[in-house]
């Protein structure tokens, strides 16, 4: 099946019984196959007027005690971006799949991209953390599918699913494991009475504890920056306390969160570093390289929200050169020059969009980061 | 004795609080968070009021209710009723209401909001709500302009009316709610304002009771911003204006009530109508195509 299938069955797997969506290229397939799905299994799929009301209906549900997804492509992601910010600060678990096509605008619809990283970090208003995931092949789209479902719930925070074109449409084998073979985890409901409860009373790990409407805990809820009790507070220091947990639960959980895959890095003097679509490419680059005599590594970024900083700074203290590959003109490029702090070359293999990297010219940056080293 | 002096009698009639009584609204107010933002003699506070008692009467256990709020004044509304309540974005409390009822049909879902919330930067969602006939109660209370950010003209707000962005007075056309809601296929529809207390409150429990999408507004007045700027007094004035200018059709045909700034307003049940609703025809239409592989969806 192709990526868009598999994530379709990787949000079904993990428990999602609610999707809101609205048809846009390349993502549509997601929803059409919910569409079909869902009546079989005990849920609801509804096509929404616009991607506004798809990105809070989803919220509603999750309110209500189902798991709840959209999906969307760049001009939807755009108009999503105020309702991620209300899923960050009501932390309502839910995730949102972006099959990244060419922007800025509607650019490329059926042509891939990657130039969405910085907006699925920053896009919404205020200071905040998500999760970001990039799968690479359409097995992955199932079995991180499940891990977002799964961080989402973990962290109380709405979770971005990066695809793209290519993963999306790509058709390859894809191995479902039985029901009982897959973690999911469940909503962390509070086991406190509603007179002793307090909506967003930190615990463990800074997450609160959740319940649904009509539990009889009567909650409010709202966008504004509110105290434990969930009520509206104007104040700079319920905003520091607030923001700064919202931050913190992610930023010092990265570790936790972490998700890397490492290959040939030990040996290696030059590191490429990629996501999604590109790493597959930079694969087939690095052995190009290899060829050439350079000592080439891959360090491919599952996980590219919250950024592993550490790894990074890592690669550069054992003063590896680093070349990022990515499908833009440098969004996580910038992270990474940040990370290395200026002790290693750091190289852009980046384009706009439209189509893969080729081959060439990734394994040309490796070539010049590795003359860079002598 | 006119209606307002009967109401002030009522007032002054009506038994004291002293410091330590109960609010006679404590089970349904979040009493911890009273004082209310809203004006003196605003309108709102009133249809909350209605609310209160329509929910009552209609013995709807509170545990069941789900309140839900845009952004602006009516937003506030929320905040301060004693169910599961969510303050929203601005514009978009009904396609969150959607995936809340949607997500547990056992919820009696109310969204209770302002004008320029739901006929300007939500007006689509209201269309569609309306359209799919999801179960909801949608009240709207109608103050002819964005108060909360200090008095915008509205895509209500009456030609001619003065306000902050419309200096020299209104000229576009305002929305005829009752007329729009018709239109997109709300199956109850009732128009009062903040004086008819008994008759929001009758309404309001015809419109809870109803399976469908269920519309409801409520002409209030604005003191502080709407009448002063337009000169028509205080709060207490403008409840004389609507007495004086009022008139109730029940049934009228809802093209023929649109509102000028001083024109009469017509107010009454102008649509009641049966038509199956969003989960009644999810559920017969899949069990229909689907056979045994469809269990009705019950959340």
């Amino acid at each position: 099946m192709d990526g868009d299938h598999a994530c379709c069955e990787g949000a079904l797997a993990a428990g999602c019984r609610f999707v809101a969506g609205y048809p846009i290229t390349p993502s549509t397939a997601v929803v059409e196959r919910f569409a079909r799905r869902i009546p079989r299994v005990g849920g609801v799929f509804i096509q929404m007027e616009d991607e506004l009301a798809s990105s809070i209906a989803i919220q509603g549900a999750v309110w209500a005690g189902k798991k709840a997804m959209t999906v969307t492509s760049g001009p939807g992601y755009s108009l999503m971006m105020e309702h991620i910010g209300l899923a960050v600060m009501t932390e309502c678990p839910c995730v949102f799949v972006n099959v990244q096509r060419g922007g800025p605008s509607t650019g490329l619809p059926t042509l891939p991209g990657q130039a969405d990283m910085m907006q699925a970090r920053w896009g919404s208003h205020g200071d905040y953390e998500i999760i970001a995931l990039c799968p690479d092949s359409p097995q992955e789209c199932f079995d991180f599918m499940i891990d977002a479902f799964n961080l989402s719930e973990q962290y109380r925070v709405p979770v971005m699913f990066m695809m793209d074109e290519c993963i999306g449409h790509m058709i390859e084998k894809v191995t479902i494991p039985e029901a009982d073979k897959i973690d999911v985890t469940p909503r962390n409901y509070t086991k406190l009475p509603p007179d002793q409860y307090l909506p967003f009373k930190p615990a463990e790990n800074m997450v609160p504890e959740m319940v649904k409407a009509g539990d009889g805990y009567r909650i409010h809820v709202t966008g504004l920056t509110h105290d434990y009790r969930g009520y509206p507070v104007m104040s700079a220091d319920c905003q520091e306390e607030l923001v700064h947990r919202l931050v913190n639960k992610i930023n010092r959980n990265e570790e936790k969160i972490r998700h890397i895959i490492a290959t040939d890095i030990e040996d290696a003097d030059v590191v490429v570093i990629a996501y999604g679509i590109t790493a597959r490419v930079a694969v087939d680059a690095i052995a190009l390289a290899r060829k050439q005599g350079v000592k080439v590594g891959l360090l491919r970024l599952v996980v590219v929200w919250p950024f592993p900083e550490a790894v990074i700074r890592d690669l550069a203290n054992k003063g590896k050169a680093l070349v990022m590959a990515e499908m833009n003109y440098g969004q996580i490029y910038y992270e990474v020059e940040r990370c290395a702090q200026g002790k290693v070359p750091v190289l852009l293999a980046g384009h706009g969009g439209g189509d893969v990297h080729k081959t060439e010219a990734i394994a040309e940056k490796i070539v010049e980061a590795n003359k860079c080293l002598s | 004795m006119s209606v307002i002096d009967e109401l002030q009698q009522a007032v002054k009639n009506s038994p004291r609080q002293s410091p330590g009584d109960e609010h006679p609204m404590s089970n349904f107010l979040r009493m911890d968070r009273i004082p209310h933002i809203w004006c003196p003699t605003c309108g709102i506070g009133t249809t909350v009021n209605c609310f209160a008692q329509a929910l009552e009467r209609c013995s709807i256990p509170l545990d069941d209710v789900a309140v839900v709020s845009g952004i602006g004044c009516t937003g506030r509304v929320a905040g301060y009723v004693k169910t599961d309540s969510f303050h929203t974005t601005h514009g978009r409390a009904i396609p969150f209401a959607t995936g809340l009822r949607l997500g547990n049909p056992k919820l009696k879902v109310v969204v209770f909001s302002g004008d320029g919330d739901l006929f300007s930067i939500g007006g689509n969602h209201f269309n569609h709500a309306a359209r799919r006939n999801l179960d909801m109660t949608v009240i709207c209370v109608n103050n002819f302009n964005y108060a909360m950010t200090g008095g915008q003209v509205a895509p209500t707000s009456p030609t001619d009316s003065v306000l902050t962005t419309s200096p020299y007075g209104n000229f576009e056309t305002p929305f005829n709610l009752p007329f729009l809601a018709e239109s997109v296929g709300a199956t109850f529809v009732a128009r009062w304002t903040a004086l008819h207390i008994h008759r929001v409150t009758e309404s309001m429990i015809k419109a809870l009771m109803k399976p469908g999408f269920s519309f409801i507004e409520i002409i209030a007045p604005c003191p502080t911003i709407f009448e002063r700027k337009n000169k028509f007094g205080d709060g207490l004035d403008r409840l004389k204006f609507y007495h004086d200018n009022s008139e109730i059709i029940h049934g009228a045909p809802t093209k023929d009530v649109d509102i000028g700034l001083r024109n009469k307003i017509i107010v009454g049940e102008f649509v009641d109508i049966e038509r199956p609703t969003f989960i009644e025809s999810m559920n017969a239409y899949l069990k229909r195509r689907l056979g045994s592989d469809y269990d009705i969806y019950e959340g």
